[in-house]
């Protein structure tokens, strides 16, 4: 048997309620995360809003910036910078969190997910 | 099981070998027992002068021995039997010993003038002998002129002069001698010094002696052999020490021909388990009346006590200090009395230095040198003594820009209060185990003696390739520092724009805040308008402290810790209505646990209404201003500390800094606030206040340091407005008042010298910055509250804005909500 898991988009909010480097939590209809990012250069990053080392869904209250021109985004509570475009964890290469498809629809926002 | 260990004296060398003996016997193979004549531990006797301002003796306190140390004060040892290896104290106790080691220190020698026993004659040696001065002083109070008579002209007596200026006085200081300091100083350097000297209000006489004291009334007057005749308020004597060796004699040990208990090189004395150290001890024939050699007989001691073949290594002499705000330096054979030493000179009486140089016959080797007025070159000269010269000696005391790079011998003594060499150090740093100075200090103890080494000690870190780099990430090259003062300077009030013109990249969670941070103090507006939003971390970003769920707590500005109880209620109804957990914190105010981001407005709302403002518990910015409740109510106050703490805590209340400022204000000197554990802590005498610099609790703890004492309440502001302005403008990213005055070149003095002495003329312009401050003041809180499109940032979810976090959950614990662990089953399960 193959389990098939459907990937749906979510309209999340308008492009225009994205300030650059302010990242945004969306709640997704499984009841799960995602914080949402829109970097300086216009693009926008969807990663897990749960911050794996604190358990705390906080990522997206993280100060988003760079590392060696890697976009990334720092945890709140502990500090830890993840990739915004692979997940991973530059201070732990053990740990990583999702990444979610992103795209605008007529000015709107919207997060791929299951 | 272990032997006894009997220490006579507890002055600052028992003292030293008490805890070096610790340190090492990590095997407990001695038990100490210490017998002390004074009443106290063992104090900072060097910095005695210090005393007068602040007349606290704990002020001079030195660390304390562990509880496995018996101290026994008050109780001095008067027979040593060595046949049954007994002591036995004043009181009658008997104490048997394996070892004994004498450090009775020495008394003041009073030379034979008629008079030294009248009333107002004073010595100057303890905390006691000062707090006669002070009654003296106290008792001739409004009488004639107030003056004060120093006879001695030595490193001690001008210390004395020093404590008598500290009281109010003038002194005349009287040296027999043909100049100042004649042990340590020439004639060139003192000639610079009496000058320097008689600008603070000192009368020198050299080549006179007193003659005769009288007493009338309540003066004091004083007949010089020179025929000049001094009106006195106090009679101060400090010419010279003599060694207590009374106690060796007894108990029939040879003492040297001119005092001092005769010992080897071990510092042991013909009896074998018989020890003396210090200014007690004649070792080679000469008594050393510095604390440096002493220290140096104390760690021999220690070691030959654990087994070891320490020997003496020889004094050095070496001297550098501060005299009433002049530098004096002398090392080596300063007065060149080798056979055929020659002497470089370069003596700027307009600029106000001397300094000398002694060379070898060959000008190949330095042999020793004086400095006065300005002796910087001190750490990089002592430790090349007996070595070979680069090049031309003058080069050495050349003023600047014509100076040398001195490359030190690995061998050179870097540390002489600790004997610790340039090859000690820079194995500690290759080997990795420190990497700035805090870090040298404790892993070789070099710079924590006298600190003179400290200039040297940052040297080798460079010689050794450490990059001392001051960048503050790798989007900034400039410091905190630079990076302010561009701001500053270029007006720039956008991070992006910043970065764009000084930095690289998009910045990140250390230079966006301490961008931010910047630009608040420099008060452009809401620390969450436009751009600055996105700088700022989750605290500043949502003006609450996060928690470990991500909830927030707040805490309102309570100033000082007063509280009406109506406002008392209007916390306890929010707390209750929002559930919030309810915590008394220890800056005298009330924290409330487990909001959520969109529950913080209407939670403001609230407290705003009822007269409350933010407290900024969230920001590197002054937190909170504690207070005892002062004179109003407690029988022992003598100032008004609740209402000096209120007025500092609005007056200073939203000022961003490098890191949280924390301060307390005591109305007495039994300092109920702990203001001592603050960034600035006050303390109120009875004729104004005491205002003490640089405490911190936290990881490593330390006490504030006195800056400035007895000053009216306008000049305590003002000296508080520049200190909390030029730590805002200078100190690296996260750094607390304590390592910022520690890192300064010069300490605490230096600090001094900019905010109290103005000497770098920018006190108006600190003064006017934190006017600007004052001035612009707006809570935070209500920022928000009045900013539709800030309020709306505050929101669950972008698309569920009234929606709850559905990870945060609570559980009762003694009657309050507290967070479900995250991770834990029961998260799952809901």
């Amino acid at each position: 048997m193959t389990a098939v898991v459907e990937l749906t988009w979510t309209s999340v909010c308008a492009l225009s309620a994205l300030q650059p480097e302010a990242g945004v939590a969306v709640l997704l209809p499984d009841a799960s995360q995602v914080a949402l990012f829109r970097t300086f250069d216009g693009a926008l990053h969807a990663v897990d809003n749960i911050d794996p080392f604190s358990g705390a869904a906080v990522l997206s209250r993280g100060i988003v910036g760079d590392r060696g021109g890697v976009a990334v985004v720092a945890s709140p509570i502990y500090k830890q910078a993840f990739d915004l475009t692979t997940g991973a964890c530059l201070d732990d290469p053990a740990v990583s969190i999702a990444v979610h498809e992103v795209r605008v629809l007529d000015d709107v926002v919207q997060v791929r997910c299951p | 099981m272990a032997r006894t260990l009997v220490v006579v004296g507890h002055g600052m060398v028992g003292h030293r070998l008490v805890q070096a003996l610790r340190d090492r016997d990590t095997t407990g193979r001695w038990r100490v027992v210490v017998f002390a004549e004074e009443n106290r531990p063992a104090y900072d006797r060097v910095a005695l002068s210090s005393y007068v301002d602040s007349w606290v003796p704990d002020d001079l306190a030195l660390a304390p021995h562990g509880p496995e140390v018996e101290l026994r004060l008050g109780d001095p040892v008067t027979e040593v039997d060595r046949v049954r290896k007994t002591v036995t104290t004043a009181s009658g106790v008997e104490q048997h010993y394996d070892a004994l080691v004498l450090a009775t220190g020495s008394f003041p020698f009073v030379p034979p003038v008629p008079g030294r026993d009248l009333p107002g004659c004073h010595v100057y040696r303890t905390i006691e002998d000062l707090d006669g001065i002070r009654a003296t002083v106290a008792a001739a109070r409004g009488v004639g002129r107030r003056a004060g008579m120093v006879l001695g002209g030595g490193l001690l007596g001008l210390e004395a002069a020093n404590a008598l200026r500290g009281m109010g006085l003038s002194p005349h200081v009287v040296e027999l001698g043909p100049r100042l300091m004649p042990l340590q100083v020439d004639e060139g350097g003192a000639a610079l010094l009496k000058r320097l000297v008689e600008k603070l209000d000192l009368t020198v006489h050299t080549g006179t002696s007193a003659s005769s004291i009288e007493r009338d009334g309540e003066r004091l007057f004083a007949r010089l052999s020179n025929g000049l005749e001094l009106d006195l308020d106090v009679v101060v004597f400090s010419a010279g020490i003599r060694p207590r060796d009374d106690l060796a004699r007894r108990s029939g040990l040879e003492v040297g021909a001119r005092g001092g208990v005769v010992v080897d090189d071990a510092c042991r004395t013909a009896d074998a388990d018989v020890y003396a150290i210090g200014e007690c001890a004649a070792l080679g024939g000469m008594v050393y009346g510095l604390v440096g050699p002493g220290y140096s007989m104390a760690e021999v001691v220690a070691d030959r006590l654990l087994g070891g073949g320490a020997v003496f290594p020889g004094a050095d002499l070496s001297t550098k200090l501060k005299l009433l705000g002049v530098d004096v330096a002398s090392f080596g054979d300063a007065h060149a009395t080798t056979e055929g030493a020659l002497e470089v000179v370069v003596n700027d009486a307009v600029a106000g230095t001397y300094a000398k140089v002694v060379v070898s016959d060959d000008a190949k080797t330095l042999l020793g040198g004086v400095l006065v007025g300005d002796a910087a070159a001190y750490p990089s000269l002592r430790p090349l003594v007996g070595r070979d010269i680069p090049g031309d000696p003058v080069q050495l005391i050349a003023p600047s820009g014509g100076g040398v790079e001195l490359a030190l011998p690995a061998d050179a003594q870097v540390c002489s209060c600790h004997a610790v060499t340039k090859q000690d150090i820079t194995d500690a740093i290759h080997a990795g185990e420190c990497a700035d100075v805090p870090g040298i200090k404790a892993c070789t103890k070099a710079g924590t003696g006298c600190g003179s080494c400290v200039p040297m000690l940052k040297k080798l870190l460079a010689e050794c390739g450490v990059e001392q780099s001051r960048a503050l990430c790798e989007h900034f090259d400039h410091s905190r520092a630079d990076l302010f003062e561009i701001v500053r300077s270029t007006g720039v009030t956008t991070f992006s724009a910043l970065i764009a013109k000084h930095g690289r990249g998009r910045g990140c969670d250390i230079c966006k805040p301490a961008v931010a941070s910047i630009l608040a103090s420099l008060d452009t507006g809401h620390v969450l308008d436009g751009e600055q939003a996105t700088l700022q971390d989750t605290n500043d970003r949502f003006l609450a402290n996060i928690q470990r769920n991500g909830t927030y707590s707040v805490v309102p500005r309570i100033p000082g810790g007063e509280i009406t109880p109506e406002k008392l209620i209007v916390i306890g109804e929010v707390a209750r209505d929002y559930g919030l957990y309810t915590k008394i914190t220890g800056g005298q105010r009330i924290d409330l646990f487990g909001a959520t981001v969109d529950q913080l407005p209407r939670i403001w709302r609230r407290l705003v209404d009822a007269g409350f403002e933010s407290g900024h518990a969230y920001g590197k910015a002054l937190r909170t201003v504690k207070s005892c409740v002062g004179t109003t109510w407690c029988r022992f106050g003598v100032q008004d500390s609740v209402g000096l703490a209120i007025e500092l805590e609005l007056r200073y209340r939203g000022l961003r800094a490098p890191h949280k400022i924390k301060s307390a204000v005591s109305g007495c000197a039994r300092e109920c606030a702990e203001a001592r554990g603050k960034d600035f802590g006050i303390i109120a005498t009875e004729n104004g206040w005491n205002l003490y610099v640089g405490g911190n609790g936290g990881f490593t703890p330390r006490h504030a340091e006195l800056l400035v004492s007895d000053v009216d309440t306008e000049t305590l502001v003002r000296v508080v407005d520049r200190f909390l302005m030029f730590y805002v403008r200078t100190a690296d990213r996260l750094q607390r008042t304590a390592s910022w005055i520690e890192a300064m070149d010069g300490g605490l003095e230096r600090l001094r010298s900019v905010i109290v002495d103005d000497s770098l003329g920018i006190c108006a312009d600190l003064e006017a910055a934190m006017a600007v401050h004052v001035e612009s003041y707006a809570d935070e809180w209500r920022g928000v509250l009045d900013d539709p499109e800030k309020l709306s940032r505050f929101s669950s979810f972008v698309n569920a804005p009234g929606t709850p976090d559905p990870t945060i959950s609570f559980r009762e614990e003694r009657g309050q909500r507290v967070p479900v662990p995250l991770g834990l089953p029961e998260v799952a399960a809901r």
